[in-house]
């Protein structure tokens, strides 16, 4: 069977942009023809009117989501690696350990939230932990099965020479786990927003530090269905934005030699 | 060539014997010495136990029972071994993170050799293998043919005095094969390396070898060690003659008899 042709690399961009539009018109179209009143379905462009009228406050509890993300997501990945890195030091560890990796990734974020909540005294260190434990699973597993999915003929070559522990490590596993590392690094980034959302939505902190998540329950709250959407908007903007630039570095980390980046015309 | 170099096998093993952990017998009781200089190739069918026997030697494996030493020594403490012996695998199995030169110079950065003797005695052994002007690229970006070159010149990076070879072109088209078989032996002589290869291709055991060890399969066992008395350096034109023909008939038909039935039982 012949292979679909291949996607023009504009028409990646284009097609979703028209889908896009589309549906943005369609939209516009049947909210005024219906006359439907805002606080049930606003118009796309009275969406846009409340993101440009209420930018100010939209842009602040956008940076402070973004940031707990963008935090959660560091602890993650550095806390995440470093379980790996433990759990390949010893079959023993892993197997003690692990099941309790995955009884933090099947309880449900809202559940352990207000404990972490009442336990750390700062908001936004509480906020961060809940997104954390979030986004740490996707790390710790990819980054342990690919620190364990070492080529054996390496491995026998790094033995006859007598490498040293440190020296299999440095120069074979990590490498070798970098593709599976980039793996759950993108799922990761994804978790850690809704991780952060979700914590926000439990805390239900304002004031000052307000989330997007917050302006979302306020607005909720207040039939401003609007500016509830602007912030959903706003959101997705944000984890595509995230998601962006985890596959742009790794893209650079890996396009030299991994066939994941290669081009399809590769040799 | 002095008497008491001679006296001095390189590999030395004595009623050497694997029994894996789940009891599989791959490879029974084996005696048996190779001497300096020599080119000797294990030759079997699937599951006669060579790779065990090719990784007993290298000490990858240890042995169930019996014993193997190299240059008179049982032990390798001194993790000089890893120096002397050359080791090539069945894939070219290198980095492909890495780029050839980095490839190249492993055995001697986890050696601790400095970063500028390393990458000299790397283009050394890429010129050697007939390589130049590949040490920037990445391994994906040569051909399989050369992935195997670049893995031999990782092997004799170290400036071996043993080179073990686990089928190494097994997966090459026949012309890269022949070629490399032809560079392999013209390596050999110049450095004057003891070669321990292993095959399953008796045309590639022949023109090779100056001793071919014949091994079965269920249990993995030796069978006979047939000595290939045609002088080297050896041409292409050799596989052409009739003493050629006549000592691949002799093997294959060593092969076919321990494969039959009966012997198997024994």
């Amino acid at each position: 069977m012949a292979e679909p042709p291949a996607v023009p690399r504009v028409a990646r961009y284009a097609a979703p942009m028209a889908v896009l539009l589309l549906v943005l018109a369609a939209w516009q179209a049947l909210v005024v023809a219906y006359d439907v009143p805002p606080y049930l379905v606003p118009s796309p462009l009275r969406v846009f009117d409340t993101l440009v009228t209420d930018r100010a406050l939209l842009a602040a509890s956008l940076g402070v989501t973004v940031t707990i993300a963008l935090a959660a997501l560091a602890l993650a990945v550095v806390a995440g690696t470093l379980i790996a890195l433990l759990f390949v030091q010893s079959r023993w560890l892993e197997a003690s350990l692990f099941p309790y990796a995955i009884l933090l990734q099947v309880t449900p974020i809202v559940a352990i939230a207000p404990l972490i909540i009442i336990w750390v005294q700062d908001t936004r260190v509480a906020l961060v932990l809940c997104a954390a434990v979030v986004a740490i699973f996707p790390v710790i597993s990819n980054t342990t099965l690919g620190l364990r999915s070492v080529d054996p003929g390496l491995l026998n070559l790094f033995r006859l020479q007598r490498a040293s522990r440190w020296q299999t490590l440095s120069r074979l596993r990590i490498p070798s786990a970098l593709p599976y590392f980039f793996g759950g690094l993108r799922i990761a980034s994804g978790l850690a927003l809704i991780g952060a959302v979700v914590a926000e939505f439990v805390a239900g902190t304002g004031g000052q530090g307000a989330g997007l998540a917050y302006q979302i329950l306020m607005a909720g709250i207040q039939l401003n269905v609007p500016r509830l959407f602007a912030a959903l908007v706003l959101i997705a903007l944000a984890g595509v934005g995230l998601f962006a630039a985890v596959v742009a570095i790794t893209r650079v980390a890996l396009r030299r030699w991994h066939e994941s980046e290669l081009p399809l015309d590769a040799p | 060539m002095s008497a008491s170099r001679d006296a001095q096998p390189v590999v030395e093993l004595r009623g050497a014997a694997k029994v894996y952990a789940n009891g599989t017998r791959a490879l029974r009781p084996v005696t048996l010495a190779v001497a300096a200089g020599e080119f000797v190739t294990l030759l079997g069918p699937s599951g006669c136990g060579k790779t065990t026997l090719l990784q007993l030697i290298a000490g990858l494996v240890a042995p169930s029972e019996g014993t193997i030493s190299l240059w008179g020594s049982s032990h390798d403490a001194s993790g000089e071994r890893g120096r002397r012996l050359g080791y090539v695998f069945q894939a070219p199995t290198l980095m492909p993170w890495a780029r050839v030169a980095s490839n190249v110079r492993l055995p001697l950065d986890l050696g601790g050799t400095p970063r500028g003797e390393g990458d000299e005695a790397a283009a050394n052994a890429l010129a050697r293998v007939g390589l130049h002007g590949v040490d920037r690229h990445f391994p994906r970006e040569l051909s399989g043919g050369m992935q195997m070159r670049v893995s031999i010149a990782r092997a004799l990076v170290t400036d071996p005095d043993l080179l073990l070879m686990d089928e190494p072109f097994g997966a090459l088209d026949e012309f890269t094969r022949q070629k490399l078989d032809a560079d392999l032996l013209a390596w050999w002589i110049e450095r004057k390396l003891t070669v321990v290869f292993v095959t399953h291709s008796i045309q590639e055991a022949v023109f090779l070898s100056t001793r071919v060890l014949v091994m079965a399969a269920r249990p993995g066992r030796l069978i006979a060690d047939v000595a290939i008395p045609e002088r080297h350096p050896r041409r292409a034109e050799f596989r052409g003659t009739a003493g050629y023909a006549a000592q691949c008939l002799a093997l294959s038909e060593l092969v076919a008899q321990a494969s039959s039935p009966v012997a198997a039982d024994g």
